[in-house]
């Protein structure tokens, strides 16, 4: 690969799906089904469904945790196909639900992995640690020694956030993180994320089954059923024309919940 | 009590020695034996359980009767009871590196290869250092088996604190049985002590 982050070719689209087909084992529906897809440099795109839609099968295509069986995937126009998958995925930021960090290492270790791998040196290593806490608002002084087990959920999912921006990776691949923090934090988090993106300007595909997440912090949204993209607009696109009957439903259950939550606040 | 051990200390200092012997080197075989039968295991997991089938069916079999079956294949001497007690082994090793290795979420195991590492950097980094505890577990487990079994090899003569204990109860030696028993014991202690000392410096390296 030569030249930009991830050996840009002449497409300049950060991430392309073309004709891509998976399916696994035991499985009625294909996971994917022929998914087409372009995703432009410096989006942050939330795709949205609700479990089993293939979603998460999406994302792990993208570091090759998954192998399509049909079609091509191209990062910044190369096919991911030629490229060494151990390579590759350094260079593409992952943060998952939960258990992503290891255990039996401090916060700064857990962040010093793939650096650590790259073989950055100390004071390189020492910096990176630090800005990172700091860009996810945690107190360096007071959390780099910690294990996980000493953070709240949170904490956890933030710390997660800085192993993965450390190595300044051009593609962000974020798989529902925030699904299982309570909401105040969850809130949090959503803007920090977002503040974040702003900055960097790299490319974010964050999967979510929130709807209302997905409309915040989406530039582009992908709406996803039964292996299906059944729409990929901004946000404002899809509350405006809603292309088919399931984005209809989807739409529907936000308005049930703003009237609830404008309800419980006793207008 | 006390008089008769430093009166015969040759013969218990000899019989210790030849036990630690037989002990080291058969950890030490055991040890290396299951890491490579482990690392194969992993690998063709459907062949797992048959392996612990195996292993475990050997495990219930009595020392003394293995030892006899042992000596038309290799024979008298320490070298039968290293084969037999390293047989005995594997049960015990396999089956806690097997439940320590594969107790690991297997969520995190991806997480860390969707970070960028190498199969061997995922086994090395992540899934062997969160399994240690289970690891160790099981090589102390099967230190204190080997030395207790040791015992009975001297049946073939094999050596070691068996020695003692045997003709101190042909010869009703009171002596001779409960200073073996105490050595056996300070043995399993001493041993115990270099695993933490060992296991401690892992600790610190893997981090």
């Amino acid at each position: 690969m030569t030249g930009g982050p991830l050996g840009k070719g002449e497409n300049m689209n950060a991430v392309e799906f073309e004709h891509v087909k998976k399916q696994f084992p035991r499985m009625g529906y294909m996971a994917l089904d022929d998914v087409n897809v372009q995703i432009n440099e410096g989006e942050f795109v939330t795709i949205l469904g609700s479990s089993g839609c293939g979603k998460t099968t999406f994302i792990k295509m993208i570091n090759r945790l998954y192998k399509p069986d049909f079609g091509h995937i191209r990062l910044f126009g190369k096919d991911i196909q030629n490229s060494n998958p151990v390579l590759l995925r350094r260079k593409i930021g992952y943060v998952i639900q939960q258990v992503g960090l290891f255990p039996h290492m401090t916060v700064a270790e857990n962040i010093a992995t793939i650096p650590r791998i790259l073989k950055w040196d100390k004071t390189k290593i020492e910096n990176g640690i630090e800005e990172m806490l700091q860009l996810v608002s945690l107190d360096p002084k007071e959390f780099r020694d910690r294990y996980p087990a000493q953070l709240s959920g949170g904490q956890q999912q933030r710390v997660g956030l800085a192993r993965a921006l450390v190595a300044n990776p051009p593609i962000m691949l974020l798989d529902e993180p925030f699904g299982a923090i309570d909401a105040i934090n969850r809130e949090n988090l959503q803007n920090e994320i977002k503040r974040i993106h702003a900055q960097s300007r790299k490319t974010y595909i964050f999967v979510t089954h929130d709807i209302r997440e997905a409309l915040k912090l989406g530039t582009k949204v992908i709406i996803m059923n039964k292996g299906h993209i059944i729409q990929y607009a901004s946000p404002k696109e899809i509350i405006n024309n809603p292309c088919d009957n399931f984005v209809i439903d989807l739409l529907k259950t936000l308005n049930i919940q703003n009237n609830y939550v404008i309800d419980g606040a006793g207008i | 009590m006390i008089n008769y051990f430093i009166k015969n200390f040759d013969m218990f200092g000899t019989a210790t020695l030849e036990h630690l012997w037989i002990v080291a080197v058969t950890l030490a075989i055991s040890v290396l034996l299951s890491t490579v039968l482990s690392y194969a295991l992993l690998r063709v997991k459907y062949l797992e359980d048959a392996a612990i089938q195996l292993f475990s069916a050997i495990y219930s079999i009595p020392s003394l009767a293995l030892f006899a079956l042992m000596i038309p294949v290799m024979g008298l001497g320490n070298m039968t009871a290293v084969v037999v007690l390293t047989l005995y082994n594997q049960f015990l090793l396999l089956r806690n590196i097997l439940s320590g290795m594969n107790s690991v979420d297997k969520n995190l195991l991806e997480a860390a290869t969707g970070m960028g590492m190498t199969n061997f950097q995922v086994v090395t980094r992540v899934q062997l250092p969160l399994a240690f505890p289970t690891i160790i577990a099981g090589i102390r487990l099967a230190i204190i088996s080997t030395t207790g079994i040791a015992t009975i090899a001297a049946c073939i003569n094999a050596g070691g604190l068996g020695t003692v204990l045997f003709s101190g109860m042909r010869t009703m030696n009171v002596y001779k049985i409960v200073w073996g028993t105490i050595l056996c014991a300070v043995i399993v202690l001493i041993e115990d002590l270099l695993l933490k000392m060992v296991e401690r410096k892992l600790r610190r390296g893997a981090c």
